[in-house]
């Protein structure tokens, strides 16, 4: 049983968790975030230009600055990574794989996750030609052969990066249609490199020691499958929260993110969301800065009427 | 012990000795790289003498990323008496490194 007792625990090292505990820190509440890596998304954008004061700038640095904010408001950060929450007398326990914590109150803005494809091969060949970063791992495979899943802005957006550095682009959508802005759907589609197969399921990863082909079937007809001979597998098929430990704990809606009131309240009293992992419409930065803020002013109101 | 650069040229001979050595194998143009080398550098810090840590950057030195098959940055392998013992794929934790180390020395 640990000794220290926070008033505030914030899970999540992203934009909502920092401002959190910019926020917690400012009223005096003894805060820390526990997050496997402070930026967390945010982190990976290569350009931001929709974060007011910042006509341009780059997901790292501005995840630089709200960590060096926080930390001048000497919230404390511990790098790790939480599995488990459970109410006690007068709060709640925190465990990680191996350590646990205890806090007063908590605030739950861990963000989203890549979202998976879930067939053969997926888990096998990640990192051996499975990738879900088309920006980190496209320059691997320089003049080669490369599928993207997906159909959406996301997808289309890796495909067009990487129709500048591979010989060949596949981009298998489950949908008879892409499902990006126009002009990103169209740029797509007058690439010469670039070929689609619309209405295709994608069944299994294939690979020896690394990915070799990839097995499609028609969406409408399991039967007609396809083998697409391929070096790497782009997965870009959106984001989802992490959120299978909290089932039970706190309610989630049907997508799994975490249900919060205007508030920021979860359905335990002590316990508040913010950010992507929260039901909050709209997954971008500011947002999920804004809404930390208020989670953040909402467990000190908490607290204090104690 | 502060973190090793490694480069193609010195490669061969930083990773031979009995104590385990991780590697970090990172591209400058990649996100999660750059959330994970703090991570290294701490690491590297905490892990004192009992182990060999540091980084690489595979644009600069692509005969040791091609050689250990490295598709996807960050990769970290670890490696003991010279031979890949553990691969991670992805962002790691500075918590999850410690303890695949701890279980090579």
């Amino acid at each position: 049983m640990p000794e220290k007792i926070y008033d505030l625990a914030i899970v999540g090292g992203g934009p909502s968790g920092l401002t959190a505990a910019i926020y917690a820190r400012r009223r005096e509440l003894d805060t820390v975030i526990i997050a496997g890596a402070v930026g967390g998304q945010m982190s990976l954008n290569n350009e931001i230009e929709n974060y007011p004061g910042f006509e341009m700038t780059s997901g790292y640095e501005l995840a630089e600055k709200m960590k060096h904010q926080a930390d001048k408001f000497d919230a404390q950060r511990i790098e790790d990574e939480i599995t488990s929450i459970s109410p006690i007398d007068g709060g709640f326990i925190l465990k990680s794989n191996n350590h646990e914590y205890q806090a007063k109150s908590v605030i739950l803005s861990f963000g989203l996750h890549h979202r998976e494809v879930g067939v053969p091969g997926e888990h096998e060949f990640t990192g051996r030609g499975v990738s879900y970063c088309a920006i980190c791992d496209g320059p691997f495979f320089k003049n080669k052969t490369v599928t993207v899943i997906g159909g959406g802005n996301s997808a289309l957006e890796a495909a067009n990066y990487l129709s500048e550095i591979c010989a060949k682009v596949y981009i298998i959508n489950k949908y008879p249609q892409f499902n990006g802005t126009p002009f990103v759907i169209k740029k797509v589609s007058e690439l010469s490199n670039v070929q689609a197969f619309q209405n295709y399921l994608t069944k299994e990863i294939k690979g020896d020691t690394k990915v070799t082909s990839i097995i499609i079937n028609d969406a409408n007809d399991a039967s007609k499958t396809t083998e697409i001979t391929t070096d790497g597998v782009f997965i870009e098929i959106g984001y989802q929260p992490k959120t299978d430990w909290l089932k039970g704990i706190v309610d989630l809606n049907p997508g799994g993110e975490i249900i919060i009131n205007e508030k920021n309240e979860t359905s335990v009293p002590g316990i508040f969301a913010s950010g992507d992992c929260s039901n909050v419409p709209f997954k971008q930065i500011i947002i999920a800065a804004g809404e930390g803020a208020k989670a953040a002013l909402q467990a000190y109101k908490y607290l204090s009427n104690k | 012990m502060s973190e090793v650069i490694f480069n193609d040229a010195n490669f061969e001979t930083e990773i031979m000795g009995d104590k385990p050595v991780l590697v970090d194998f990172f591209a400058p143009w990649c996100g999660p790289c750059k959330m994970q080398g703090p991570i290294i550098e701490e690491l590297a810090k905490a892990i004192g003498d009992k182990a060999k840590v540091g980084k690489m950057n595979v644009d600069d030195n692509p005969l040791t990323a091609q050689k250990f098959n490295v598709m996807s940055v960050p990769t970290i392998i670890i490696f003991k008496n010279g031979n890949p013992a553990k691969t991670f794929n992805g962002l790691q934790s500075k918590e999850n490194l410690t303890e695949e180390i701890n279980k090579l020395i």
